[in-house]
């Protein structure tokens, strides 16, 4: 049945989705630094952004932040997911669940400011970590992203059939050489979506790093954030372009991909 | 079967995941709880220990003054009453835009409905700040929204959207529509048709066969996809500090400028204990509609 409403409402809610961004990957390309004055198409802009030193650095650390965040927490989250959906006889599944749930909701403010407590508190007994820089952001991050990969892997796991992995057991295959001749290839999908999704997270973390972040390790959004606050700045729409077409090229290819398999 | 190479593999499979949620999810909230009745101290951590040796005995410095204080100063509990009104109406028109757009999808034949559902992923998958900062382009008084309204005559003044809540609630929206679309398309794409062609042939109108039908189904999706909207908006932070105003009260501010520009360390973990108190009921809601979703 077809309510008759629904497909303008759909095509305005898509309106609304995309306005902004298309509007800040055309002002990329505005001469003038006011919005309202269109001054001719330039690409200064990106050149400026490639100029800022500040920008580039902080460019190049977020990534790196993203990549090996987003590599632990896929071990780590696929271990759990593991836990949650394929160990039959696991005491205190409801409150892995819950673990695994809380990151998702809890507001950034609040495990922004757990973490940086716990920090300060384990610095003061142990003298572990020692000052908040890149090893605190990083366990950080691979706290949250965890969550994320756990949700992603265990809908995989529960979807899949796991009569092959029994069948290996029975005919007496170790467990762990199932897991990676049978389960892992079977999981891969989900392993990369949820990879992407921890790096995508990671890259676009403001609050929890400017928490549990010390002088010296300043990430892309922080930079982006003290930019912004003092209003529209044209070099961050070129930015903001530049991720719009590398997030649209890997979406696209990967859909095509996607559909080529099938 | 070397069953005791396979234990223990399994346990440590087990635990080392557990071990790292334990150690940086759930102990930091205890230690959030112990410095939130400890008191403010000048010194290095700038709170008091939460016990001392006097004597040789052991005593507690256990304070509820950080609550008290709280309770006293009206700014708290208007931040905590203003957190929930925003994050209420902010979820409730989501919900608006949600749900007419999650049927639609989950309503459309098969090419167009995955790519309709790839379309409502994308803009998550580009930066969240950006998309926020896009806005106070469109939205301020110079803006490409007041330069459209009045070139078309629609105005005659420049509206005043930037840094009130409007601006607030158009940027939640905009963020978090897709946390409420996913799960109520999932939940609205198991929709059996027989149900409404059974309601239809026996006379009832599309708009009865709705409410009567799908509204009460869908349900479980409803429910989880608002709370995905609630429960993070109540502590949202950068939504009401690049696009609100001053008067923009939200709790997720407070607790930032307390922690960054006060530097008073129990009093923002105070606050973080109140917050995750008014969110336990959200989050119980929200797990339990999760359940029922996945019984249906």
């Amino acid at each position: 049945m077809k309510l008759r409403f629904t497909p303008v409402v759909a095509l305005l809610g898509f309106l609304f989705l995309y306005g902004p961004i298309v509007s800040l990957v055309i002002y990329s390309f505005n001469k003038s630094k006011l919005v309202t004055v269109w001054g001719g198409w330039s690409t200064k802009w990106y050149a400026e952004l490639f100029a800022n030193q500040q920008i580039m650095d902080a460019a190049w650390l977020s990534l790196k932040i993203g990549v090996i965040s987003a590599s632990v927490a896929t071990v780590l989250g696929t271990m759990m997911a593991m836990v949650l959906v394929r160990f039959k006889r696991v005491r205190g599944r409801g409150l892995m669940g819950g673990m695994v749930t809380g990151p998702l909701v809890m507001p950034d403010v609040i495990i922004g400011l757990s973490l940086l407590l716990l920090f300060v508190s384990m610095e003061s007994l142990f003298g572990w970590p020692a000052g908040r820089g890149l090893t605190t952001i990083l366990i950080a991050h691979i706290t949250f992203n965890m969550a994320f990969v756990t949700v992603v892997v265990q809908s995989r796991l529960s979807d899949m059939d796991d009569s092959i992995e029994e069948a290996a057991l029975d005919l007496g295959a170790s467990p762990t050489r199932v897991f990676f001749d049978i389960t892992l290839p079977m999981i891969a999908p989900a392993l990369i979506s949820g990879w992407l999704l921890a790096f995508t997270l990671s890259l676009d973390d403001l609050v929890i790093s400017s928490f549990v972040s010390g002088p010296g390790a300043t990430t892309l959004p922080m930079v982006i954030f003290s930019k912004v606050r003092l209003g529209v700045s044209p070099d961050i729409n070129a930015l903001a372009a530049l991720i719009v077409a590398a997030v649209s090229i890997g979406i696209i290819t990967s859909a095509l991909l996607m559909r080529k398999k099938r | 079967m070397n069953a005791r190479g396979f234990l223990t593999r399994r346990n440590l499979v087990i635990a080392i995941p557990n071990f790292w949620l334990i150690l940086f999810f759930m102990i930091p909230f205890l230690v959030v709880l112990k410095i939130s009745v400890a008191e403010s101290r000048i010194a290095i951590p700038p709170y008091s220990p939460l016990w001392d040796w006097v004597d040789g005995a052991m005593k507690f410095n256990i304070n509820f003054d950080n609550y008290a204080y709280m309770w006293e100063d009206s700014l708290y509990i208007n931040a905590y009453l203003s957190s929930i009104k925003i994050a209420t109406i902010a979820t409730l028109l989501t919900l608006l835009l949600g749900y007419p757009m999650a049927y639609y999808i989950a309503r459309s034949p098969e090419p167009r409905r995955s790519i309709l559902l790839l379309l409502v992923v994308l803009p998550f998958w580009t930066s969240f700040l950006l998309r926020v900062y896009a806005w106070i382009g469109i939205l301020k008084t110079n803006g490409i929204l007041n330069a459209v309204l009045l070139w078309a005559g629609i105005i005659d003044e420049p509206l005043v959207i930037m840094q009130t809540n409007v601006a607030v609630y158009i940027g939640i929206v905009y963020t978090y529509l897709p946390f409420l679309i996913l799960p109520l398309y999932a939940n609205l794409v198991k929709l059996d048709d027989t149900l409404l062609e059974a309601s239809r042939d026996l006379g009832a109108s599309r708009i009865s066969s709705f409410f009567r039908i799908t509204l009460p189904l869908s349900m479980p999706g409803i429910i989880a996809g608002s709370m995905l909207v609630f429960i993070p908006v109540i502590g949202e932070y950068v939504i009401p500090t690049l696009l609100g105003g001053p008067d923009t009260l939200m709790i997720g501010k407070v607790l930032w400028n307390e922690y960054f520009s006060n530097r008073d360390w129990p009093v923002a973990s105070a606050v973080a204990i109140v917050m995750l108190a008014i969110m336990i009921i959200p989050i119980m809601v929200l797990r339990r509609a999760q359940s029922k979703g996945a019984e249906v």
